[in-house]
């Protein structure tokens, strides 16, 4: 039956963008439209005292000027956070802030002008009186008692502090270690960057007072709810949220903003449309950002090199406020990671969420997992040398055996489906693992600098299922919807809850239809990101789609074959046991029958005509169905990274790099490829470039492309990928998730080559990301 | 206070009247003449997203004015495919998952046309090296650096 999926397909979605005819929101337009600029403070904590917008008020083609106040009298709500952890204390958080910023770039008064131009002047002519505050910056720092606190309600800057895992367990096993490793460690401070800077418009209908607010998100229907229910006030049945081409999101673009806010709050006020997009200098100010987390973590053994408990203590910075989801990343999607692809147990994890004076920090490509496996794999490494073990030979001691999945880890997950050996088989055929040794003794014995990263990855994809999400705090569901209409003419147009940004959704989710209905690709269409069309769903992260919503889409797709299929019997007096579908004619026949049976279409017209069904059959061919899985799907990962370092300069240069990933079954193998390796270079772009840096001060130091180090081109080598399927038993179409692994195991690879390539010098950690600076330093210090 | 400025777009004869001298050449483009594939990226002239062909070499158009190009021959993504047909960069970028969220592509399609004219048996270092001015997010590069390569050998 299977035709489509697993098979490579060109991208649907392709032409539009190869045309430059992609509907993104800063390229839409409507009649009359005005421009929304925002001031921002340029201080990281401080009163505002008072503004003064006169002269702005004075200049051509200003329309209006509004500050906090302004917004809140007329009726926007606070921000809210959507994952609250028991006692998680949530600091108020206002779309334009009436009387403290918080971190550089918070909001603080909003222009609307005839051109952006002209919007972009008045910022410059809009006086605010500033009084500086004192800052606290750094995950742990601020929750030291001489800290400045950032909101009164918040004692010690600490908005939450979650543990989980066995304590007695971890307790026991670090008493009975025969070794124990340890190591501090820093997950820095990530810029997410997606290509498109974020934007919003939004259109008022003062006649049926229905908005229509167009806005760069991962998810439009939580964001019509957001909204509709906490900020905007507007009922959700008169509002549309429509999420058009979306230029990538890694996470960025999940949550509720100002700006989303802002915006409609103009159009209504001024009853014309109006627009804001941001500049890349604002995206560095607003966008949340990723990781920011401060970590001790320890590692029990026993005489053989089995782990035997893992004791992990984090600080995660959140910025100034929390944002829609932040508690949630490093809790239920890192903690629950810590026992890895590892039989570990003896396992505890504490967490606090803390507060600063910088931009808040959410989910980014990862989130959660990267932080878990970069722990992880960083302490295994240190682990497999203090046994003197390779690190394969190590972690293979260890791993959790193919026969025993379901597996249930001490830290809440139950792992679905693996071949973990498989998995370091494969990846030391294609990268040729015995050589890559040999190499490196050849090049250390001509004193060069030459290191092989091992990591094994483990990563949560699919969030699911609701009530497990709810339990720990999910303000959420965690399902998807997808429906399946077919038309009278036999063409489907199928709708899905989930949306694109990049992930090819188009072709994908069209070639699982397609198998399900058994008619060609091109005859059905794709439709996400517009509430006004698609029926209640939740979006795009954490890996989901495929899972979660793919799934929805073969369960309506299956109720439509089986309507199909009783109509069909009916029309020629058959059984519907009788009535198959053909693959070859792509008609609908009965078993042994002669004719050709009924074409899709005939069928299709037959359940619309409703001149002859049978009794209990309803006229339409229109199918929904909402997907909550049992669980989440758990894709892992083998990758190799080899490096070399310039010893006079310190620059790493990365040679080679291999990885081998079981995402369950592969939809479209050409998108997956796509997927995994970009998902890498990002990886990689932590471990040795990105760091989005504050100073003392709360000023951001690395706020646009020319200080922020974005992966480039020229910076990479190919990169070779190998998989092996285990299909998850979670859903129907066999599938984990394939988003995020390239991001999670390409750093702690990356990281583990480094220091195996300075372990001659006695090095045996350095913090990411590993600059020629830093390196070079390194270098220094131990020799 | 503005100018008058004329010029060809993918083709066509523009004469625009009241131009700001501060007008960057991406906005005239993209806010005047409607003309949205060319996509702004950053504001330090470091992504590429805005690249456009201007007299026959590819120029970020956040680094030009719009006054500048007074007399110029521009060409965007628009003025690439003709009556839908693709050309070889495009189709090559189709072809080998050159893109995923497209919103770098216009840029990589206008750079990799001019990085790869002439040189047919362009090496990936040749490549890598001549896109370190245009960023991709989604990629990784490695499809954009074949499709460039398929690319180079499609246009002899």
């Amino acid at each position: 039956m299977a035709k489509f999926v697993g098979k490579s397909f060109k991208r649907v979605e392709d032409p539009r963008f190869l045309q430059g005819k992609g509907k993104y929101v800063s390229n839409l337009q409507r009649p009359g439209m005005a421009y929304v600029a925002i001031v921002r403070s340029p201080h990281a904590h401080a009163e505002i005292k008072g503004i003064d917008a006169s002269a702005a008020l004075e200049l051509d083609g200003v329309v209006a000027v509004y500050t906090g106040q302004d917004l809140i009298d007329g009726g926007v709500g606070q921000l809210p956070c959507g994952w609250v952890v028991p006692e998680c204390k949530i600091p108020e958080r206002w779309p334009v802030e009436p009387a403290r910023a918080r971190h550089v770039g918070d909001a603080v008064a909003v222009v609307v002008a005839d051109s952006p131009y002209v919007a972009e002047d008045a910022l410059e002519l809009i006086e605010v009186d500033y009084e500086p505050l004192p800052v606290s910056v750094g995950a742990r720092a601020t929750t030291e008692y001489r800290a400045q606190q950032i909101h009164a309600e918040i004692p010690n800057n600490t908005a939450y502090a979650w543990a989980l895992g066995d304590e007695d367990g971890m307790r026991r096993a670090f008493r009975e270690a025969a070794h124990v490793v340890e190591l501090d460690l820093v997950n820095q401070r990530l810029i997410p960057n997606a290509m498109e800077p974020r934007a919003c418009m939004a259109e008022w209908d003062n006649t049926t007072e229905e908005m229509t607010v167009w806005t760069t998100s991962q998810n439009p229907h939580p964001i019509r709810l957001l909204l509709s229910g906490f900020t905007l006030g507007i009922p959700e049945n008169k509002l549309r949220v429509i999420s058009p081409d979306v230029g990538g999101g890694f996470g960025s673009k999940i949550f509720h903003y100002p700006e989303e806010i802002i915006v409609p709050w103009v159009a209504r006020a001024i009853n014309r449309p109006a627009k804001w997009v941001a500049t890349r200098s604002e995206s560095f100010m607003t966008d949340s950002q990723g990781r920011d987390h401060v970590t001790n973590v320890r590692m029990a053994m026993d005489a053989t090199g089995t782990i035997t408990g893992l004791h992990v203590q984090t600080w995660a910075d959140q910025g100034a406020y929390l944002s829609t989801f932040a508690p949630l990343i490093p809790t239920a999607l890192s903690i629950t990671l810590f026992s890895g692809l590892y039989k570990i147990p003896g396992i505890w994890g504490e967490m606090k969420g803390t507060l600063t004076n910088t931009v808040p920090v959410d989910a980014y490509r990862g989130a959660g997992r990267p932080e878990a496996s970069y722990l992880l794999e960083r302490i295994v490494e240190k682990g497999a040398q203090k046994m003197g073990m390779d690190p394969i030979a190590f972690r293979r001691h260890n791993l959790i055996p193919a026969d025993e999945f379901p597996y249930q880890t001490p830290v809440a997950f139950q792992y679905d489906s693996g071949n973990y050996q498989g998995l370091f088989d494969k990846l030391e055929e294609i990268s040729g693992y015995g050589d890559l040794r040999e190499e490196q003794k050849s090049k250390r014995a001509e004193g060069k600098l030459w290191g092989v990263g091992v990591a094994g990855c483990i990563e949560a994809s699919g969030p699911a299922p609701s009530a497990v999400a709810g339990s720990l705090g999910s303000a959420v569901g965690l399902w998807e919807s997808g429906t399946v209409r077919v038309h009278p003419t036999g063409k489907v147009t199928a709708l899905t809850g989930s949306h694109a940004h990049g992930q090819g959704h188009e072709t994908t989710f069209a070639q699982i239809v397609a198998d399900e209905l058994n008619i060609p690709l091109e005859d059905i269409e794709v439709v996400h990101g517009d509430t006004g069309r698609i029926p209640f769903g939740m979006g795009t992260y954490g890996s989901r789609s495929a899972a979660v919503g793919g799934s929805a889409l073969v369960r309506s797709a299956t109720r439509v074959r089986e309507k199909m299929t009783k109509i069909a019997a009916h029309q020629m007096e058959s059984r519907p046991e009788d009535v198959y579908f053909d693959d070859e004619t792509g008609n609908i026949r009965v078993r042994g029958a002669t004719d050709d049976g009924m074409s899709f279409f005939e069928v299709a017209l037959a359940a619309y005509t409703a001149h002859d069904l049978p009794p209990d059959i309803e006229p339409g061919l229109e199918e929904t169905a909402f997907f909550d899985p049992s669980n989440f799907t758990f894709p892992n990962s083998a990758h190799i990274a080899v490096v070399s370092i310039d010893r006079e300069t310190g620059e790493v240069t990365l040679e080679k790099y291999f990885g081998v990933d079981d995402v369950g079954k592969v939809i479209n193998p050409l998108i997956v490829d796509g997927q995994l390796v970009g998902g890498v270079a990002q990886g990689v772009g932590q471990a040795l470039w990105e760091h989005g840096i504050y100073g003392e001060d709360g000023q951001l130091l690395t706020g646009s492309m020319m200080d922020y180090a974005m992966p480039r081109a020229d910076r990479f080598p190919h990169i070779e990928t190998g998989r092996i399927e285990t299909p998850s038993p979670t859903n129907p179409l066999g599938v984990k998730g394939a988003g995020e692994m390239g991001t999670i195991a390409g750093t702690v690879t990356v990281a583990n080559a480094v220091v195996d390539a300075l372990a001659p010098l006695g090095v045996d950690h350095v913090e990411m990301p590993f600059t020629a600076e830093r390196i070079w330093q390194t270098i220094q210090a131990h020799s | 206070m503005g100018v008058s400025i004329s010029l060809n777009i993918n083709g066509e004869a523009r004469s625009l009247d009241n131009v700001e001298p501060r007008l960057l050449l991406v906005d005239l483009i993209r806010e005047e003449l409607g003309l949205t594939g060319t996509n702004i990226g950053c504001d330090t002239s470091q992504c590429g997203a805005c690249t456009v062909h201007m007299d026959g070499l590819a120029v970020k158009s956040c680094t030009v004015l719009a006054v500048q190009a007074d007399g110029s021959d521009v060409v965007t993504i628009e003025g690439m495919a003709e009556e839908g047909q693709l050309t070889a960069m495009q189709q090559a970028f189709w072809d080998e998952h050159g893109l995923q969220c497209g919103f770098c592509t216009p840029g990589m399609i206008m750079a990799g046309v001019k990085l790869v004219e002439g040189n047919p048996d362009i090496s990936d270092e040749e490549i890598r090296h001549g896109l370190e001015g245009n960023i991709c997010r989604c990629t990784g590069y490695q499809n954009i650096v074949k499709a460039m390569k398929v690319a180079a050998q499609a246009a002899t």
